[in-house]
This record gives structure tokens, sequence and C-alpha cells, in this order.
């Protein structure tokens, strides 16, 4: 049992300290959630104002993806958390080659 | 577990193989078919040779010497290599870091069955109208319009077995992440594992590139997709990166692993710990980094643009530096050692000049400029034969001779096995040596046949010649392995005497729980440590207890049998053949049913109890 | 601590999906396979942003002709929301609460099943408005390509989860079963990851031309 990081000698409160915890990341989860649900609304609504110009536009929502998609990262999927070592490796040497190629596929194919 | 001591009648034993998930069969059903698909290469290569070996041959015709060498091709790297290097890896990975199994059993026996079935499927299309005939590259501007089924078998061959790959790689990775036994820090892994974690992280990012690319073009080709129709907007210039993101890490995917076999023998058959082991792994990681950056260079001559020639160019001679970091190490690794000089250690001592030739060659082709003199001629041919054949082949055969005593409990005869190893080094720089210069003076790669008084012709008979010397070379290899198997001589645990890795500490073949207690590893190279100190073996780790095993299953077989049916429908589909469509669901239903029996029946292994163990002991000694 | 011992609410651990070895390696070997998978995904993404607009001629639309925001932001409020439920849903299993987990998933599943249905809805609308097929031009291919990528990924999730669900809907939680659930959850959020890159590079990008 190497995931015990809790162990005080009395369980009642051991058990009650990890409810707490529990609820008071949940919080952070809704939190982070309002905020993704506030970016999506940002990026669709300077899309749907006509107004900007595209060199704004596609690095600005771009930006926004990002910033959505870590807080999903890090809080939804737990990359935040301890033992996260040898997944947040692979998957940013993943993101990592994955920006390599899309930028490759955009800039040396063109004919 | 007294049963499994028991003599098995031959279907039972068959049974057992179906059904296995002990990494050690599944390293002898990889060995097994990996060395049929290597066979069926070699063939394919003897015919090129027979074709080439006079101007204006008949020997086969055009067409179907283009299958030949798509097959040849095709066969060699993902039927032949991959696997063979897979059956190592499996053998002996798990028993350096002192595991009991890989860290999914079941995983690993689908890994192997998607494999073996994705290949047999590619090779039908020899006798179902045709193999696949565009190269092993498969450039769509030629695949998508070949006629026949050839490139279909291609694309849905690759992809199961493609599939079979990828977790077999993400299964390695989190073997040696997890399973390491205690004090075995990711410093003191021996280097055949270290090389198997990087080759199999890049596995894990180089294949789903390809399966993506044979995805794309089996929509292509079989639901009327446009990817590659000009005509239609695409643009065939995509299979070529795709299949190049895949296909340059796939080189050192199987050149790392080729590295770790030949660290282990140089370091014990030179009775000397390695040198510069930390540089090593450094360079291995490196390697593996590099190898994601430099796919273009196979695409300077398409016309992507100066900026990019010159970026992939300098990223690709970047390469040679921590090549030659490794070259200079085997070399000190020598220096000053008791070198002992066994097969093994003879296929190490030919790789060096061997694979220090394709890697000149390498930066040669590397240089943009002059590549477009190089570029689809027999230079390359001859470049990436001494890669692959001076490097991986070599390795292949030495790790053959160094483990099979490990996997089987015999020794190789070593007298048959130097002859093997002069003939095939003999031929392989007869096969070889020569195509450098039948480049330079003009001849192309991929053409059937050649006219004569172009001043090919000697060039061409001296390269057939040297096929001829390692095919002989490969024959007294399978007489030295039936011969042995025959005799049947059991060996002891360490029996080349220099084992320094964990392997080597536990009988040969070891028992299907590998270790009764897990090892306490002090060290870099453990067993030798201990040797040294005086010890006969480890200091166990823990008392000893019950151990907790998998159990055998038949579901890895029926999901890949599934796939390869449903290969048939997706396939015949475009022929509008009625009964393509049923097959197709038929296939699909096997497949997913399985995957749905898997997760619904619990399947919580055995154990084997600690009196079993101890009364095992007792035997043993009595 | 064996896999498949009954468990209570005491002795319920605080990582029950990291609390075995067999859990372990689950829980690192698909972290790993996400890693594959961006790359998957990423060739996908390569592949459209190559072909955008890559049409045999005039006649065919392109992307900023036949996308439509308030389609693409309902889909992403669904699949989104469907997010935040999966991970209430392992707030609970974590808190040894077998049945509320099982309520969360269930309201995961219809949210996810209502984004499929909208996915289906917009394809036909595009193929029978646009003649936007999948073999008329390669831009149409890469498009259909990368999103019903995503769509069958939506499809698989649906079928694992409920596959999980009805496994275990009288056997409640255990060390056995609780990395399977988390698993499935992780992949639910990956689904959800890709589509941020969907409705932002494919549908919101396109609309900017």
């Amino acid at each position: 049992m190497t995931n015990q990081p809790l162990s005080s000698s009395n369980p009642r409160v051991d058990l009650e300290y990890r409810r707490r915890k529990n609820a008071e990341e949940m919080r952070y989860q809704v939190i982070s959630f309002t905020l993704m649900i506030f970016l999506t609304f940002v990026a669709f609504g300077v899309v749907a104002i006509k107004g900007f110009t595209a060199w704004f536009v596609v690095p600005f929502i771009l930006l926004l993806a990002c910033v959505q998609v870590v807080f999903q990262l890090f809080y939804f999927m737990h990359m935040s958390h301890k033992g996260h070592e040898a997944p947040s490796m692979f998957l940013f040497t993943g993101v990592f080659l994955a920006m390599i190629m899309v930028w490759a596929f955009m800039t040396i194919i063109w004919w | 577990m007294s049963t499994y001591a028991q003599k098995k009648g031959f279907g039972a034993t068959i049974w057992d193989y179906l059904t296995t998930v002990d990494h050690k069969k599944i390293a002898i059903l990889y060995l097994m078919a990996g060395g049929l698909f290597f066979i069926m290469g070699g063939l394919e290569a003897v015919f090129i040779r027979i074709q080439l070996a006079v101007p204006n041959n008949d020997f086969v015709s055009a067409g179907a010497f283009n299958e030949i060498i798509t097959m040849h091709g095709t066969t060699m790297i993902f039927l032949a290599a991959m696997p063979l290097l897979f059956a190592f890896m499996n053998a002996v990975m798990p028993l350096q870091i002192g595991a009991r199994d890989v860290a999914f059993p079941f995983v690993n026996a689908l890994g192997f069955w998607l494999f073996f079935f994705g290949g047999i499927f590619l090779n039908l299309s020899w006798f179902l109208g045709g193999a696949p005939d565009a190269g092993w590259t498969s450039y769509a501007s030629l695949a998508v319009h070949s006629k026949g089924h050839g490139i279909d078998f291609y694309v849905l061959g690759l992809q199961i077995s493609g599939l079979g790959t990828l977790i077999g790689g993400i299964n390695f990775l989190v073997t040696i992440i997890n399973m390491r036994a205690p004090g075995m820090t990711y410093m003191r892994m021996p280097l055949f594992t270290w090389t198997t974690f990087v080759a199999s992280a890049m596995i894990l990012f180089a294949f789903p590139p390809l399966t993506v690319g044979l995805t794309l073009m089996m929509f292509d080709r079989l639901f009327g997709a446009n990817f590659f129709e000009v005509a239609m907007g695409g643009n065939t210039i995509i299979w070529e990166h795709l299949f190049w993101i895949f296909g340059h890490p796939e080189v050192y995917i199987l050149i790392l692993p080729a590295f770790g076999i030949f660290s282990e023998i140089f370091s014990t058959f030179s009775r000397k710990r390695l040198f510069g082991y930390s540089s090593m792994v450094f360079a291995t990681v490196l390697i593996g980094f590099l190898g994601f950056m430099v796919w273009a260079h196979h695409m300077f001559t398409t016309g992507l643009g100066p900026v990019a020639n010159a970026i992939f160019a300098v990223a690709t001679m970047a390469i040679g530096v921590p090549t030659g970091i490794k070259i200079f190490n085997w070399l000190f690794t020598m220096w000053g050692g008791s070198v002992k000089f066994t097969t093994p250690m003879y296929y190490a001592f030919a790789f060096i000049p061997s694979f220090v030739m394709g890697g000149v060659t390498g930066v040669m082709v590397a240089t943009a400029a002059a590549d477009y003199q190089y570029h689809d001629t027999y230079f390359v041919v001859a470049h990436f034969h001494y890669v692959i054949v001076g490097g991986v082949v070599l390795a292949l055969l030495a790790g053959t001779h160094y483990w099979w005593p490990k996997m089987f409990g015999t020794m190789l005869n070593e007298t048959l096995g130097k002859i093997t190893f002069w003939l095939f080094f003999i031929g392989f720089h007869l096969t070889f040596f020569i195509q450098h210069f039948l480049g330079l003076w003009g001849m192309p790669r991929r053409v059937f046949t050649y006219l004569p008084g172009q001043g090919l012709n000697a060039g061409n008979l001296i390269s057939s010649i040297g096929a001829a010397f390692m095919s002989v070379a490969v024959l007294i290899l399978l007489f030295n392995i039936i011969m042995t198997q025959v005799k049947n001589v059991k060996v002891g645990n360490d029996p080349w005497e220099d084992g320094r890795t964990l392997e080597w500490s536990i009988p040969s073949p070891p028992p299907f729980y590998n270790f009764k207690q897990l090892p306490l590893v002090r060290g870099l190279d453990a067993y030798w440590l201990e040797k040294m100190a005086g010890k006969k073996g480890l200091t166990p780790a823990e008392p000893i207890g019950d151990i907790h095993m998998p159990n055998s299953s038949f579901i890895p077989f029926m999901i890949s049998l599934g796939l390869f049916i449903a290969a048939f429908g997706a396939m015949y589909h475009v022929d509008d053949k009625p009964w393509a469509l049923p097959v197709l669901i038929i296939g699909l239903v096997i497949t997913f049913g399985s995957m749905l029996v898997r997760s619904v029946k619990d399947d919580h292994g055995f154990h084997i109890h600690k009196e079993e163990l101890v009364q095992e002991e007792k035997g043993a000694k009595a | 601590m064996q896999a498949e011992e009954k468990l209570t609410y005491e002795t319920w651990p605080a990582s029950p999906e990291r609390s075995t070895l067999e859990a372990k390696n689950k829980f690192l070997g698909f972290w790993l396979f996400l890693g594959g998978e961006t790359v998957l995904f990423a060739s996908l993404f390569a592949t459209y942003l190559a072909l955008k607009d890559k049409v045999p001629d005039s006649s065919h639309h392109l992307a900023k002709d036949i996308f439509e925001l308030p389609l693409t932001l309902t889909a992403t409020m669904l699949l989104l929301t469907s997010s935040l439920t999966s991970v209430y849903a392992m707030y609970h299993m974590k808190n040894f609460a077998f049945k509320k987990m099982m309520v969360w998933l269930s309201i995961t599943v219809l949210l996810g099943l209502g984004f499929l249905g909208l996915e289906i809805y917009e394809f036909n609308h595009y193929v029978h408005e646009f003649h936007h097929t999948f073999t008329s031009s390669a831009f149409a291919s890469a498009f259909y390509s990368l999103v019903g990528f995503h769509g069958a990924h939506v499809t698989f999730g649906l079928g694992w989860i409920l596959a999980l669900m009805f496994r275990n809907y009288k056997r409640g939680l255990n060390l056995y079963n609780a990395p399977k659930f988390y698993v499935a959850s992780l992949y639910w959020h990956f689904i959800d990851v890709v589509w941020v890159f969907i409705f932002t590079v494919v549908y919101l990008m396109g609309m900017v031309g």
C-alpha cells in the first residue's frame, strides 16, 4: 500500500480529512468547469462578432483552447496530483510531436 | 502447480501455446513466426538477386519483380526484424529487471496474435490475385492506382500487425516503469532493457501516424475518399510525410535494441563493465528523440524547399554524434578487457566496421545537395542494407546464439555458429559493398533488369554470388538449431560463465514464475557483482511467499482472428461481392464480442502457494 | 491487498485507482496510450489542415459556407458538461458511494448520446444540404475522417462505460473494477480534450476563413 499518504493514528480523523479534501477538490473542479464554459463562450463570441481580423481571432481562440485543455488535463484528469510524472512526460512528448507534425504539414505541404 | 511439469501430448502443447500469456512462451512464438517470415523475405531476396544476376534476365516478369521487392522490404521490416527483436525483448527484458511477468500478459499475447494474423493476411496476397507492388513505402501516387487487391492486402495486413506492435510497446514501457525488482533503479538497468524502453517509447509515438496513413489509404482505395486523389483536391505528399514520420523512427526502433544486444555481448565477453554506461544511456535517449526530427530527409527530392531541406539535413547529421559516442564506448569496453571469442562476440566484432560504413554513407545521403545524385539509386540500397543487415540482422543472429541457452536450455554448436558467421559476413559485404558503386555508376533502384554493355554486369553478378553465401549461412544456422534441439543437452544457469545480468542468475529455461523470490539488486551488472563477491546467486528481497500469476486465455487469438476475417470483408466489399459485407460484420462481431467477453468475465489469475514452491526446492535438491 | 476483496467505506483506500499493482499498470498503460492517441489525432488534424478547402472546382462548398455556430456550440456544451459529470462520478467513486457514481455515469452517458445524435444530424445535414459527402472532395474526406474519428471514439467510450455499468451493477465497487471506471473516465476526458481542438480548429477557424 504505497498510496496511503494519510496515516494518523485515528482512522476516523483520516476519513474525515479525506472526505473534506475530496469535497474541496470537487469545488475546484466546478470552478474550472465554469472557467472552461466561459472560455468557450468567449471563443464562440469572438467568431460570432464578425468585427475582428483573422490575424487576431485565430491565435486568440487557439490560446483559449490551450488554456481550456490545461484545465482538463490538470484538474479533470488529475494530472496535478502526485504520481503523474511518467504520464505527463509521455503526454507532453506526444503533444510536442503533435505540434511539430501540424507545423510541418502547414508549412511544407504546399503544392 | 504440479501439472505444468508433466509431459504433454502434441495437441496439448499446441493449445498451451495458443492460449499462453507467459512472456517466455510468447517470445518463442515471436521467434518462430519472425523466423518463418525472415526465411520468406530471404527467399524473396534470393529471387531478386537471381533476376538481377545477368542482364536482360527473364527469371521473373517485371510485374512479379515489383511484387517481390515490395514484399521483401515489407516482410523484412514489419514481419521479421520487429518480431525477432520483440522475441528477445519478451524473453529477456522481464528477466533483466527481475520481474515475474510483463505488466499486461494478456495484451502481450494479443500483440503477438495481431502481428501473426496481419502477417499471414499480407502473405496470402500471393495466392489471392497478386501481392502489393508499390514498394515497401507504398507511395500514394503509385499505390492508389495499383490494380487488383495487392495494396489492400498491404494496408489491412499492416494495420492489423501494427496494432499488435503498438500495444506491445505500451506493455514493455509499463513493465519497465512499474515492475523493476527492489534496487533496480533506472541507472542500473542493463543496456538491452534501456534500449527496449526507448524503442518502445518510439513505437508508442511512431505507429499512430502509420495507423492514420494506412487508414487514409484504405479510405481512398476501399471507400472512395480523396485524400490522395489530386483531381479531387487531394495531395499524395501527405502519405509520404505520414509514412516517414513513422518510417524514420522505425529505423531507430530496429537499431536501438540491436545496439542493446551488442552492448550486452561486448561487456559479457570482454568480461568488463560496459565503458561509459551513463553516456550510453544518454546517447540512446538522444537518438530516440532526434529520430523523430529527421523524417523529411527521405523526401529531399520532392521539393520541400531549401530551408526545410537544410534543417532536416543538419538534424540528420546530428544523429551521427550520439551514434559515434556508442561506437567509441564499445571499442573502449573491449580495450583492456579479457576478450573471449565466442560466436556472439564474432558478430559483435564484425558489427562495428559494418555499421560504421552504413553510418558514413548515411551522412553522405543526409547531405541534401548530394542526395539529388544518390536518390533512388543502388547507393541508397547499399546504405540501408549496411545499417539494417550490418546492424540489426547481425544483432539478431548474435542474440540468437547468445540467448538461445536462456530461452531453450540448450547451447547452439559454436563451430557451426562460427561457420555461419563467416559465410554470412563475407556474403553480406560481397552483396552490398559493390552496390554502392552500382549506384554511383547510375543503376536506379527497383528496376527489374538492365541492358548489357552499361558496365553493370560484373557488379550485379558479384552481388548475387554474395546473396548465395548468406543463404547458405542461414541454412547452416537452421541445421545447427535442429541438431541442437535433437541432441537436447541441457545447460545450467550461466552457460557462458560470464553472465553479468539477472537473467543468468536463474535456471535455463527459467521456471514459469521466473523468480521464486524477487532479487535484491545492488548495482549495475547485478549478477556479476554477486559473483565477484563470492556468492552463488542474488540476495532475495523477500521471503518465499505466494506468487500471483495470470490465467491463460484463448481470447487474444479470437480478437485477432476476428480482425483477420473482417479484413477480407472490407477488401472484397469494393468488388460488390454479396458475401463481403456479412463477412466484415461477422469479423467485427467476433473481435468486439471477444473484447466484451474479456471485460465482462473477471479474471483474477491464480496463486502458486508457498508450500508448493518449498516442495519444489526440496525436490530439486534431492 | 486483494483486488476482489469486499471493502467498506472505512477500508476503501485514498487512491483506489492505483492501490494494486494491476491497477497501477492499468493506470500508467492507459496514460501512455493517451500519449499515442495525441499523435494519432495530430496526424488527422495535420491532414485536415493540409487539405482544408481543397476541392475540385468552385461548385463545392468551403468550410466557411457550411459550418453553423449554434449547432457546434450546443454540441460543445453537451460534451463539456459530460466531462464534468464524469468528474462527479469519480468523486463519488473515491468516496465509495457506488449508487451516486452510477447516477452520474448515467448522466454522462445521456449527454454523450445527445452529442452523438447532434453529430449524426449535422453530418446528415451537410450531405443533403450541401452535397458535402465523404467522397465529394479531399476537403470533405479529411473533415469527415477527423470529426468521424472523434465520433467513433465517443461511440466506443459510451459502449465502454455502459458495459462497465451493466457488469458491475450488482457488485458494487471493489479494487478490481475501480481502476476500470477511473480509466474509462480518463478516456472520456481525453475525448473532450480532442473536441476542444476540433471546435476551435475545424469549426471556429473554419468560420473565420
